[in-house]
């Protein structure tokens, strides 16, 4: 597979790219808005053919939709699912555990991958009202592991959050998670527009494993708003591959969510 | 019943209301839009995500409470309108109740299940437990305190006069909704004869004793899709998005297309709705109700 040159992409198609990655065949994935539903798709066509999506509006598919989707509840969307319901039933399955990875957007996240969707400061005079949860805080405690994707800004990776709309792994301790009685595993990685930040196993302090081709570990951390943590064999992230590329412009044939 | 006289006769100053239930389908912007023409003040607005249109409500003053897991603009992003009400009071201060969507769902069916309360998981660890007086943990568990609107508002494909619904697609937490509130407006796509509903009772979504008012209003969920009849308008939130990015640009919105609108006819017209219609039908497969 040809990967594509430097600046024949954009910054969020290799995001895209990054986040089907993550999607391994099989899985069930809790898809999300934006730029998941394009992933979904990408690695549905290229590396995990058997991989379902599940949507918190009530369906499930093994396929994506045909058509361009502005949201989960578009009607290409529910012509051809697998299953159209209500949203406990979605729920459910991943209450059960059966949710394999769940991908969540965040305005903010910090060191421990706590992520804020919901207030910047004080949240009874709050600076930024953010929209709020959605289904971001039931992903983050519930599904098995998650990935979240942001532009990469001091003012959006932050030391921590001023409120902790979906727990990563809180304060950082060691079995944080499982000591306040979160079922899963927690944030995987934290995919951005300059770099992929995964974390240790077990929870912990994110670090930063790769650099999106043409930007550097320096650049990286000069946009971080905490001293980041690089592995020793910090790696350069894949670029989109042409195929990859194709299938992001045939799902987003205008550019709506990768051409902004 | 015209929607008019549904919002006059159900939807009182002070109301807890429950709308787009369905998530980002199937939302009730004619029923909402009436609000606001009629200057409802004081509501309280319960749901799940709401697609721009608790935005509207609470932009035009008619809110005092939102009780919600997300309030925004699904495809654009933040809510403008919501911004100003929270950051700065601007046209007025709102408290906010939040939520997750699970956690909505779990307390709409508290109420419609009459307990006090849900336990479940979700939400362990989550700050929202901190500014929600109605969300509590103790021993592992978090306990969702039961919501009870006065009324749900549900669009859906198509009723009968009877109040029996047929909805079809995700339903998101439409069930329980309707359940919890202490009664239901219809509006719809279609008004069908009862032959038509009473062929598919498991499809009718709630009990017609629930139900308070018909309203036959097409097109009365735009910009929001409605499988089988619209497609979502995308442009249309976009547009939303950029003009009520100022109290000005959000009130000459809300003047050329709610307040200066006489009916939901002449709304079409001025959003240009029809080029939304679906024209690629899909029917499924009638299921046989034979009983000797």
């Amino acid at each position: 597979m040809s990967e594509a040159p430097v600046g024949s992409y954009t910054p969020q198609e290799l995001m895209v790219a990054a986040a089907s990655r993550e999607i391994l065949d099989g899985d069930l994935v809790f898809v999300g808005m934006r730029l998941p539903i394009l992933a979904y798709a990408v690695a549905r066509d290229a590396h995990a053919p058997s991989a379902r999506g599940l949507f918190e509006v009530g369906l499930m598919r093994d396929r994506p939709a045909s058509a361009f989707l502005g949201t989960m509840g578009d009607p290409p969307n529910v012509w051809g699912a697998l299953w159209a319901t209500r949203m406990s039933n979605a729920m459910a399955l991943m209450a059960q555990g059966n949710v394999d990875l769940g991908f969540i957007g965040g305005a903010e996240v910090d060191r421990f991958g706590n992520l804020n969707t919901s207030y910047v400061g004080d949240p009874a005079r709050p600076k930024v009202k953010l929209p709020g949860s959605g289904g971001g805080a039931d992903i983050a405690i519930l599904s098995r592991r998650w990935v979240t994707l942001m532009s990469h800004e001091r003012r959006r990776l932050v030391e921590r959050v001023s409120f902790v709309t979906s727990p990563g792994h809180g304060d950082g301790s060691s079995g944080w998670r499982e000591r306040n009685g979160l079922l899963g595993g927690g944030p995987a990685a934290i995919i951005t527009t300059l770099a992929v930040l995964r974390f240790p196993d077990g929870g912990g302090e994110t670090y930063l494993a790769s650099v999106h081709p043409g930007h550097t570990v320096h650049e990286v951390r000069e946009h971080t708003g905490w001293d980041l943590k690089v592995a020793g064999d910090v790696a350069e992230t894949a670029a989109p591959t042409e195929a990859e590329l194709a299938a992001i412009r045939r799902f987003d044939p205008d550019g709506f969510w990768t051409r902004p | 019943m015209p929607m008019a006289q549904a919002i006059e006769r159900f939807v009182s100053d002070g109301s807890s209301v429950v709308m787009g239930a369905a998530l980002e389908p199937l939302i009730p912007f004619a029923a909402g839009h009436e609000m606001i023409r009629q200057g409802r003040r004081e509501l309280e607005l319960v749901g799940p995500i709401s697609d721009s249109l608790f935005d509207q409500l609470i932009g035009a003053g008619c809110v005092r409470r939102v009780t919600a897991a997300w309030v925004g603009n699904v495809s654009e992003g933040l809510g403008h309108c919501y911004r100003r009400a929270s950051e700065s009071g601007v046209p007025r201060a709102i408290e906010v109740h939040d939520h997750s969507n699970f956690s909505i769902s779990l307390a709409l069916w508290a109420a419609a299940w009459n307990v006090p309360s849900l336990p479940t998981r979700t939400l362990l660890g989550s700050d929202i437990l901190r500014t929600n007086p109605n969300l509590s943990s103790s021993e592992g568990l978090v306990h969702v305190a039961a919501v009870r609107p006065d009324v749900a508002v549900v669009h859906v494909q198509r009723a009968d006069d009877q109040g029996r619904a047929h909805a079809w697609g995700p339903l998101g937490i439409t069930e329980e909704a309707g359940l919890a509130a202490e009664r239901v407006i219809l509006t719809c796509e279609q008004l069908v004869d009862a032959s038509v509903t009473l062929s598919d009772p498991n499809r009718i979504l709630f009990p017609e004793t629930k139900v308070v008012a018909v309203v036959h209003e097409p097109g009365g969920a735009h910009p929001s899709p409605v499988q089988g009849f619209f497609g979502r308008d995308h442009a249309f939130y976009r547009a939303y998005a950029q003009r009520s990015r100022t109290k000005e640009g959000f009130e000459g919105w809300l003047r050329e297309l709610v307040l200066e609108v006489p009916d939901r006819a002449n709304y079409m017209q001025r959003a240009d709705v029809q080029p939304h219609a679906i024209r690629h039908s899909r029917p499924s497969v009638p299921v046989d109700f034979g009983d000797e």
